[in-house]
Parts: structure tokens; sequence; C-alpha cells
């Protein structure tokens, strides 16, 4: 099924109108697995097998970090007539003519993240990849993707990588915050590696798969307490990443975390140096301040902004950023932080919305700067 | 600092006029034997031979070794050699007489019982440390205070012990840790607020605690750095849990300090708060307004590790968007992480009234110091 009109030509010619006129990169798009039966064609003979036998597609693998009709999950307005949000192209690509988005980049957020079994987890999330490339990359030129990691194993991961790393509309990879460790652990370093050698950053997204409570006090009891609580999260990959070594190993690698807010970037990073400077000893291979290290190697997406757009608390917290080159724009369609086309906030210099809009997007994924070859099927 | 120059030397506060309430000191035994003379002998064979039945592998050291013995700071060890805290006379030359403190605040973290699984054996041990503070550091000195700790998983032996004890006036807050089984904004906790509130003390919380949970949503960090700094996630997932559970609708009287989790963090983590409010109201009808004004009004927090930013005037806006009214100085004293009263809010470009305020007003208003 291919939609007319939303490929070669035409596409360029609507990016050059909308709000920013083509000069912007969304990094950060949600789109969702409808049902699962969509991903059964693109499943080998034993899964396919599986999910008849077995009725795993009774149940779609949805996460329970993102209830389908909670507020926060979809905006009114880009809510789907049918179907969860995200499962719906054409919505998307209103969005896209309204902003005049250049390239967005799609996280397919998906239950296969969360499964214990790390075949099956290999398995689906391979399925999904290949859907995306299939439903949605192959029908909108200005769509890329993250190539969704069956984190549960890093050898899974690499031949994932391996397997994506051809077609270049995959531009980083994606993994959720919170899983069985910590980030910057040696084990997940083939990842590293890997995502190093094709250039693809490691793209963190907001979210857990619960193999531990989400904070050190404990098991919430409300969706509101583990959505703010995810910004604490972050605050641990991000020390993790620094203090195991991760970016002095692979000096060519980048993180970008999405959805994770950035007011909390100052006092984390001032906390850091400071620690840092009382116990650096013990990691010896840290040779920097940690602030120094996070600013050339770690971006975040803007939305959600979480600091007070007026009053100058966003101004200040941005100062206090300390870098014009970290913050990446972003949306988050079709999650609900903003109204109408406010995604990115005009308290803010000239200057710096044109880098977080286009210049920091674009040194940051090097895949957005080689033209894609037009078409690649998997 | 990571700086080769020495600091120039600053004058001491009470060089500045300024008087010192120090809000985290840690007291210590010498050897446990010290406990025993306030617990029954069953506790103290159950301590001799089965020790402490925590959720953590290491029985007598914890599992991300410290950076110096005793996390303590290098000079103050007593002259003894025995554990840093454990000599009065030591901490009240070294430390009080020295920094000019009028009052100080005992955080007695060792020998807790506060997170005993044994429930009985956690009442026995808080209530030794109870009386071992006031025996071994009030009456030595009376510019010392204490705080009541009690057993956070049996709530009637806590309330009990708070009851027992907050006749007696030289303890002034209910001390537990912020590492609980449950969040602490959980309604098992709840008697402990309402006994904290019936007796008029605030409740202190002390980064640690062995609730069973690893320091991350990802398990474990690997090294120090990671679990120093982990803390401060802790005492951010404590405000959410105490504000979104309503704990503060609930108790309107109730005054919670957070103590060695900095500060500087805490304007974020409102505006966080306050922004996706709008999108989950439905789901915490209970909250009658901005989750940010339950912890401007409820929640202080005590200074050390203060957060050391970048720039001239950072922290004067971030103590601007704090609060001056809701910082109570600590030193952390004898621990090697020490905030040094002549040092630690130079930066901030504080007024006289403003430095005195959070040097000590605000410590001699909430915990009733004259």
């Amino acid at each position: 099924m291919s939609r007319e009109g939303a490929t070669g030509t035409d596409t360029r010619a609507k990016s050059s109108a909308g709000l920013f006129r083509g000069e912007a990169i969304d990094c950060d798009v949600h789109v969702a697995v409808p049902a699962m039966k969509v991903l059964v064609p693109y499943l080998d003979d034993y899964w396919r097998e599986a999910v008849t036998v077995r009725g795993l597609d009774r149940h779609n693998m949805n996460l329970t970090g993102q209830p389908a009709n909670a507020p926060i999950n979809a905006r009114p307005d880009w809510r789907p007539k049918q179907g969860n949000p995200g499962t719906d192209l054409p919505t998307l690509q209103n969005q896209l003519d309204a902003f005049g988005t250049k390239f967005a980049i799609l996280n397919c957020m998906y239950g296969a993240q969360a499964l214990h079994h790390e075949d099956m987890a290999a398995a689906f999330c391979g399925a999904v990849n290949d859907w995306l490339a299939r439903e949605w990359l192959d029908k909108d030129a200005r769509l890329r993707a993250s190539i969704v990691l069956p984190i549960q194993n890093p050898q899974n991961c690499v031949k994932e990588i391996e397997k994506r790393a051809g077609d270049k509309r995959f531009v980083q990879v994606l993994i959720p915050a919170m899983g069985e460790m910590t980030l910057g652990r040696r084990y997940y370093w083939p990842i590293y590696e890997a995502c190093e050698k094709h250039g693809l950053p490691v793209g963190v997204h907001a979210g857990s798969t619960y193999r531990f409570a989400p904070a050190s006090v404990g098991w919430f009891s409300y969706a509101f307490e583990d959505y703010v609580s995810q910004a604490g999260a972050f605050e641990n990959q991000l020390l993790s990443l620094v203090a195991e070594g991760v970016f002095a190993k692979f000096p060519a690698l980048k993180v970008v975390f999405m959805e994770s807010g950035f007011a909390w970037l100052p006092p984390f990073l001032w906390r850091a140096n400071k620690t840092w400077r009382g116990v650096r000893a013990e990691t010896p291979w840290v040779k920097q301040e940690p602030a120094v290290i996070i600013r050339e190697r770690v971006r975040v997406t803007l939305q959600p902004v979480d600091a007070p757009i007026d009053g100058g608390a966003l101004e200040r917290t941005i100062e206090q950023i300390g870098s014009d080159d970290m913050l990446l724009f972003s949306t988050d369609f079709p999650h609900w932080h903003f109204d109408g086309l406010d995604a990115l906030p005009d308290t803010l210099s000239p200057a710096l919305r044109k880098k977080i809009l286009l210049d920091n997007p674009l040194a940051t994924y090097s895949r957005l700067r080689e033209s894609a070859p037009k078409e690649i099927r998997p | 600092m990571n700086v080769n120059v020495p600091l120039p030397r600053q004058q001491t506060p009470k060089e500045q006029g300024l008087s010192v309430v120090d809000c985290d000191i840690h007291p210590a035994v010498k050897s446990v034997d010290e406990l025993f003379p306030f617990m029954a002998k069953r506790w103290q064979d159950h301590l001799k031979t089965f020790g402490s039945h925590i959720r953590q592998g290491l029985a007598d050291a914890l599992a991300h070794p410290r950076m110096t013995p005793d996390v303590a700071r290098v000079d103050a060890w007593p002259d003894d050699g025995s554990t840093p805290g454990s000599d009065p006379e030591f901490m009240r030359r070294h430390h009080l007489d020295a920094n000019g403190v009028e009052y100080g605040i005992l955080i007695p973290l060792g020998r807790s019982g506060s997170h005993q699984r044994n429930l009985d054996y956690g009442a026995a041990l808080c209530s030794a440390v109870n009386d071992w503070q006031i025996s071994k550091y009030c009456e030595f000195d009376n510019r010392i205070r204490a705080s009541i700790t009690a057993t956070q998983e049996d709530t009637a032996a806590a309330v009990k012990e708070i009851n027992k004890r907050a006749k007696d006036k030289r303890f002034v807050q209910v001390l537990l840790p912020p590492r609980a089984v449950e969040p602490l904004g959980k309604r098992r906790y709840w008697p402990i607020y309402e006994a904290a509130v019936a007796n008029k003390l605030p409740i202190g919380l002390h980064l640690g605690g062995m609730g069973g949970h690893p320091s991350t949503g990802s398990g474990m960090g690997s090294y120090y750095i990671e679990e120093h700094t982990s803390n401060v996630q802790t005492m951010q997932g404590l405000i959410i849990s105490l504000v979104i559970e309503g704990v503060f609708e609930a108790f309107p009287d109730l005054q919670i300090v957070l103590i060695e989790g900095g500060f500087a963090w805490e304007p974020a983590l409102n505006w966080r708060l306050d922004k996706h409010w709008k999108n989950f109201k439905a789901e915490v009808p209970h909250l009658k307004r901005a989750p940010s004004e339950y912890s401007k009004q409820h929640i202080r927090f005590t200074t050390q590790p203060i957060e050391e930013p970048e720039r001239q005037g950072d922290l004067r806006q971030i103590i601007d968007w704090v609060g001056v009214d809701r910082l109570m100085f600590s030193t952390d004293y004898p621990h090697w992480d020490f905030d040094d009263p002549r040092y630690a809010l130079n930066s901030a470009g504080l007024s006289v009234a403003e430095k005195q305020k959070i040097m000590s007003g605000n410590a001699k208003a909430l915990y009733g110091l004259q």
C-alpha cells in the first residue's frame, strides 16, 4: 500500500512550506505498532507459528509507561479517529507539513524491549524495524528512524545493528532509559562499538522495562510519579556512562537523551563535577570534569520543555547548561506537551533557535548529512 | 577543588559575626558495647550472635567502598585512633569550637535500627541509639541536639518511640532513612507523620537506608561516585512521592527536612512536577494545589553537599528560586565531603541577613533552638 503524493518531489515541495520552511529536524516523533498482526509478515516460521498457537496476537505489546488514553500520550488533535496514537501516517504527515519539517526521526516504543525472552525480543524488534522501513520510511521521504534494539542481549543488538546499518534511513539506535543494568557497564559495550563503527548515536528514550522500581525509593503509586521521575533515571544513566568510561573508550560515540527534559542538567553537572573532584581516584579513566565530557558528547531533545517559558527561568537554565550544541529540536509527536505549533519557545535567541532546529541535529546525526538511497528494501 | 592554588583564607562565621547551626553531625560508637547499657540482654545477645539483617550483601561494610577510611576527613581522627565522630571531646575541640557552632544536630547513621528487617531488633536498636545520643553527647555538651531514630517498617513501634522521646526537648526531629521498602509518601508510613505532627517535630530524612531497591531504575551503579550522587535522585523521588501521594493535604502542619542531598536540583523538579501535573490532574484529584506549592511550604533542605555552579551568580540564582528561608546550613562532620562554613556560601552573594538565616536562623526557628 503506497500513498500517492507522499514521495519524491511532492514531499520536497511541502518541506519548503510550513512553520520552519524545511529548516527543522524533529528528533523525537513516535509511531506505534497498531496490532501485533502487522508484524507477523516479518517474523520467521517459528515465531509466526508461536503467535498463532500461543495466541500472542490477542494482545499487543503496549508499554505500561505509555497508557494510550492518558492525556500526555496524545494531543487531542494528534489522536487518530481510530486506533492508538501514532498509528496513522496522514496524522503525522499533517504535523510534518504544518511544522515544515525536513526530517523526522521515528522512535517506536514497543513492548518487545520489555520481554524477558531475549530471542523473542530479537525476533519482534527485528520485525518492528522491518515494519518501520516498509510502512513508514518507504512512504514519506522525510522520515528517518531509530533501530529498535533487543536490549536484553547485546549480541542480538549487534546483529540487528549490522543488519540495518546499510539502510541509511536508520540514523540511531533506540533503548529505554531504564533496563536491567546501568548503561555504562561493559556488558553493553559491544553495542557502543557497533554504533560508533556505523555512525549511529545511542538514543536513550524515556521509559522503563520495569526490571526494578523506577527510583531508589521504590515503586510509585501513580503514572504521574513514574513520569516525573524519568528525569532522575536519565541523571543516573548519564553518570554511569561517564563513570564507566564509555566516552573515553569510544571517542566518536554520541548519546542522545529523548523525552528526558533538560532543566535538570545544570544542577546535575555541578554536582557531578563536585563529586568527581572528590573521588576521581576511583575512576582514573575519567580525565575531565563530567560536565566537559557531557557537553561534548551528549545531546538532549527539546520536548518536554520542563522549565517555565516565561519569567526568565528557561533562558537562565539554558545559560547554565553552558553549551548551545546540546539541544535538538523535537515535538515528541503525538505526546501532549504544547499546543498548536508552539514547540520551540520564542524567548530563545534566533541564533540558538536555528542551532536547535537544524545545525545541532545535523551535527549529531551523521546519516542525516548523507543523501539516503532512494529504494532500500531489507 | 580541582585547582593547584590554595583558596585564600576566609573569615570564620564567628569573625563575620554569624552564628552557626550545623544540621548534620555524625556521631559514632568507639565500640558497639557503648549501646549495651541501653539494650536488654536479649538484644545484646542478638546483636553479637546474628547482627544486622539488612538488604545488602556485605554485613559489616558498604558494597560501594568509600574513598577514605570510615568516609571521614583525614584530620577528623581522634588522638587515640578511634572512629571519627566517636570522641565527644575531640568533636567539641575540632568542630564545635573551631567552627563556632552554636547548636549541632546529631544524625546517627551507624547501627541504625530504622531499616532492620527484624523489626523487634530494629526497635531495640533505635531505642538504644536514642538513649546513647543523650547520654554520650547531649549531656556532654549542651550545644548538641539529638534526632529520634525510629523503625520505618513497624510504624506502631515508631509511634511509641516518638511519643516516648518527644518529652525530652533535646530531641529536635524524627530521623528516617529515605530509602525504605516503599516510597515514603505511601499511607503505610502516615502514622509516623501523624505522631511527628502531634509532637511538633519535623521529620529529617538523611540519605541512606536499605529499602531493597537498587540505587537506580536500572540496578546498581558500579562506583562510589554513582552511589554518592544517586542520593540526589533519591531525594527527588521522595519529593515526588510525598507531594503526589497527598501527604501534605493529610498533614498540613508536617515539616520535612532533606539532609545531605544538596538542593540546587529542586527548582527543576518543581517545574517538571507543575508542568506535567496539567496532564495528570485526573489521576491525582486529591492534590488541590500545584505540586510545587506543597513542596515550598513543607520541605526544607540542609545545604551540604552544596552544589558548586561554574559561573558566578548561578548559586545566587538557585537560592532565589529555592528561597532563602528553606535552606539550613550543614557540614556533614566528620565526613570527607564536609562543607566548611568559611567557604560554602561565599560565592552566593548573600546579604548578611540572608546568610544569617541560612547559617542558623532558619534551623533555630524550625527546631525551636533557644
